[in-house]
């Protein structure tokens, strides 16, 4: 059988338009060549190593709609003291960035006007190193065609996190790029809530520089949604980068996580967990390079699927020959509440450095009859049961959370969303 | 209190008969104890009656006041006033204590048609009622018997037990991997929660135990069945001789 061509996609329409208004030369220039790439990448298709478990059409199709009413919003880190920027329709709300002590907070737009600026040296550029050995063309169409999304250069200790707050209301598809940098000894951490589109691409870039810690923290709800989203990181010397995403309702979701560990003894963690009931079909891909001596890596991820959800876990970790005592962490674990849901996993490791731990591992399992029934022998209910059995698995996940006044915080939210099922 | 007659009891997966025809019956207010040896049904026994999947019930009834409690969820079984003590209890990762015993609660509470108890009132019971079997703040924060040692998971069984105030509480082998000061402590809160119209099923191997939780009535079980009933001494005679004669004189 013939592989049928791969669809090229046609960027000019709306590429001419961004690629022009870019005033300074970097930015058209790092705009064009994101448009060539993309086009000869080419539109991902299911006959790709990386798209086997996940029908990437949703996220290149003319237009997806929203059919049905939207769910009312729960409220997750209302306590929290933070400075807030919001997002509206995939579009940046007009009105005040706050101001941050220690942290630079612009406009994409606007920082892509500037010539002599520290962005112009990253914007794109994480993108374009994370596209070997893989390929990510989405990501190149993001770059090309983002107006969209903040910059934050912290230079200091942030007493407070940054949470990007979205709505969108109709159809709209948001394409959005974020670009951060954490200077060397600063600190920051950034949460995402709320929806950017009914269909979003989004692309974070962040630097981390020697010492820098950067916390991320994100919840993706939203019945019918669709989102792509990359997160391209480097790592430098003793930084920290810690991730973690919680999904629920989302119809389609792919998030990439695309490490490169740089910078001797710096240390990494991705870490998700996601609901998935009835239509919804969540992928994490994640590739992690170790490129220098002595730094960790963890990968945590735990799923709960059930009337035919679906799971997939796509994770590497690569060691490159000079990489000595690495430590790579690898767990992807799925609960599967009936015979309809699904978990399709794909550990790698490619090692090439011959002092190293690496471990990996993958497992999919039932509800434990035995805790099951020890609950119920206490008077709770079978539904309720199976409630607390699921945040017991996502748990371990949400431990990895650095912050504990904001793991609390995505756990009572899981709490809820559980009861208002 | 409760009642059970003629109970047979095989396993669903298998052809194999545990219980035939196991005929108890507990007043309210007394402290009944089954001893017996390995293998004779006595574990099976506390898991059939309070609910536990995987047995088949092939004849015979069990009552608790007068309802019918093999036709219930274990859930209701819990809420009409049961509660088993488990020989093993189970860890659950990321589940607060607290969490856990304030939803067991209000889930009984609820399925009985009560008001649901407040965040303050649990508070301060719970804190009571740990204070008593010296279970600490840390224990309670943290999660369900989760790197609690043998001892430490068995006290918190019985802070259950108190906090659920059942009518019938059944203890399996509550001695198990216990060293005699645990004992002590667990035969204390077992012991403070002895009144007139709570009844104990106490199983256990030895008669150890019975020397803390003092008996009303012993009963010896074997091969499925009761084979013997007495006094606390009876107990003592098992400990003396082992079960070896009494078997030998049935036979």
């Amino acid at each position: 059988m013939p592989i049928p061509e791969r669809k090229k996609p046609d960027l000019r329409p709306v590429s001419d338009e961004t690629v022009m208004s870019s005033s300074v030369a970097w930015a058209k220039e790092t705009r064009s060549k994101a448009v060539a790439r993309a086009e000869s990448q080419g539109f991902p298709s299911r006959q790709d190593e990386y798209w086997k478990y996940t029908q990437p059409d949703a996220f290149i199709s003319e237009q997806v709609k929203l059919t049905s009413r939207l769910r009312p919003e729960l409220e997750i880190f209302s306590a929290q003291t933070e400075y807030l920027i919001n997002f509206e329709n995939g579009h940046l709300s007009s009105g005040r960035l706050p101001s941050v002590v220690g942290c630079d907070v612009e406009r994409l737009g606007e920082s892509t006007t500037l010539d002599s600026h520290w962005i112009r040296d990253l914007y794109g550029q994480l993108e374009l190193a994370g596209q070997n050995p893989v390929e990510r063309s989405l990501a190149a169409v993001n770059t090309a065609l983002a107006t969209e999304g903040v910059v934050l250069r912290a230079t200091g200790i942030l007493d407070h996190p940054i949470r990007i707050h979205s709505v969108s209301k109709g159809n709209a598809d948001a394409i959005v790029h974020h670009v951060i940098k954490v200077e060397a000894g600063a600190s920051m951490t950034l949460i995402e809530t709320g929806q950017y589109g009914t269909r979003a691409n989004i692309v974070i870039e962040v630097d981390v520089a020697d010492t820098g810690c950067f916390h991320h923290i994100r919840v993706q709800d939203g019945v019918e949604r669709h989102i792509h989203s990359h997160i391209f990181a480097r790592l430098g010397k003793m930084s920290t980068f810690k991730s973690f995403t919680l999904t629920s309702d989302v119809k389609l979701t792919r998030n990439e996580c695309v490490l490169e560990l740089t910078g001797d003894n710096a240390n990494a963690t991705v870490a998700g967990a996601c609901l998935g009931d009835g239509e919804f079909h969540h992928d994490d891909t994640i590739f992690v390079t170790h490129d220098a001596v002595n730094c960790e890596s963890r990968q945590v991820f735990k799923k709960v699927l059930r009337n035919g959800a679906v799971g997939v876990f796509q994770g590497k970790i690569l060691v490159k020959s000079g990489a000595q005592k690495t430590d790579g962490y690898q767990i992807s674990q799925s609960l599967l509440l009936d015979d309809d849901s699904q978990f399709l996993a794909k550990p790698e490791l490619e090692i090439y450095a011959d002092d190293v731990a690496c471990s990996h591992g993958s497992t999919s399992g039932a509800i434990d009859d035995e805790a099951l029934f020890y609950l119920r022998s206490r008077g709770v209910s079978h539904t309720k049961a199976v409630d607390l059995l699921t945040l017991s698995f996502v748990a371990e996940a949400i431990q990895e959370i650095e912050d504990d006044t904001l793991a609390d915080a995505i756990l009572n939210h899981l709490t809820k969303a559980l009861e208002i099922r | 209190m409760l009642e059970i007659s003629n109970l047979h009891v095989q396993l669903e997966e298998e052809d194999k008969k545990i219980l035939k025809g196991v005929n108890l019956f507990l007043e309210a207010g007394k402290v009944h104890a089954i001893m017996g040896p390995n293998g004779s049904g006595k574990s099976t026994l506390s898991y059939v009656l309070s609910g536990k999947d995987g047995y088949q019930v092939t004849d015979g009834s069990a009552h608790l006041e007068g309802k019918d409690l093999l036709d219930m969820k274990p859930e209701e079984r819990a809420a009409a006033g049961l509660f088993l003590a488990f020989q093993y209890p189970v860890e659950i990762p990321g589940v607060g204590n607290m969490t856990f015993l304030r939803t067991a609660v209000n889930s009984q509470r609820k399925l009985r048609g009560e008001s649901e108890m407040t965040a303050g009132e649990f508070l301060k019971e719970i804190r009571a009622k740990a204070k008593d079997l010296k279970i600490d703040a840390e224990m309670l924060k943290r999660p369900v018997n989760v790197g609690f040692s043998g001892g430490e998971k068995k006290r918190n069984e019985i802070l259950q037990m108190a906090m659920l105030e059942p009518k019938m509480c059944i203890l399996d082998e509550t001695d198990s991997g216990l060293d005699v000061d645990a004992m002590k402590l667990v035969a204390q809160g077992v012991n403070a929660l002895r009144d007139e119209k709570r009844t104990f099923l106490v199983i256990t191997h030895y008669q150890r135990l019975l020397d803390h939780i003092k008996p009303d009535l012993v009963h010896i079980m074997a091969n499925g069945s009761i084979i013997k009933t007495g006094g606390p001494e009876l107990a003592l005679e098992v400990e003396n001789n082992g079960y070896a004669e009494l078997l030998g004189e049935r036979a």
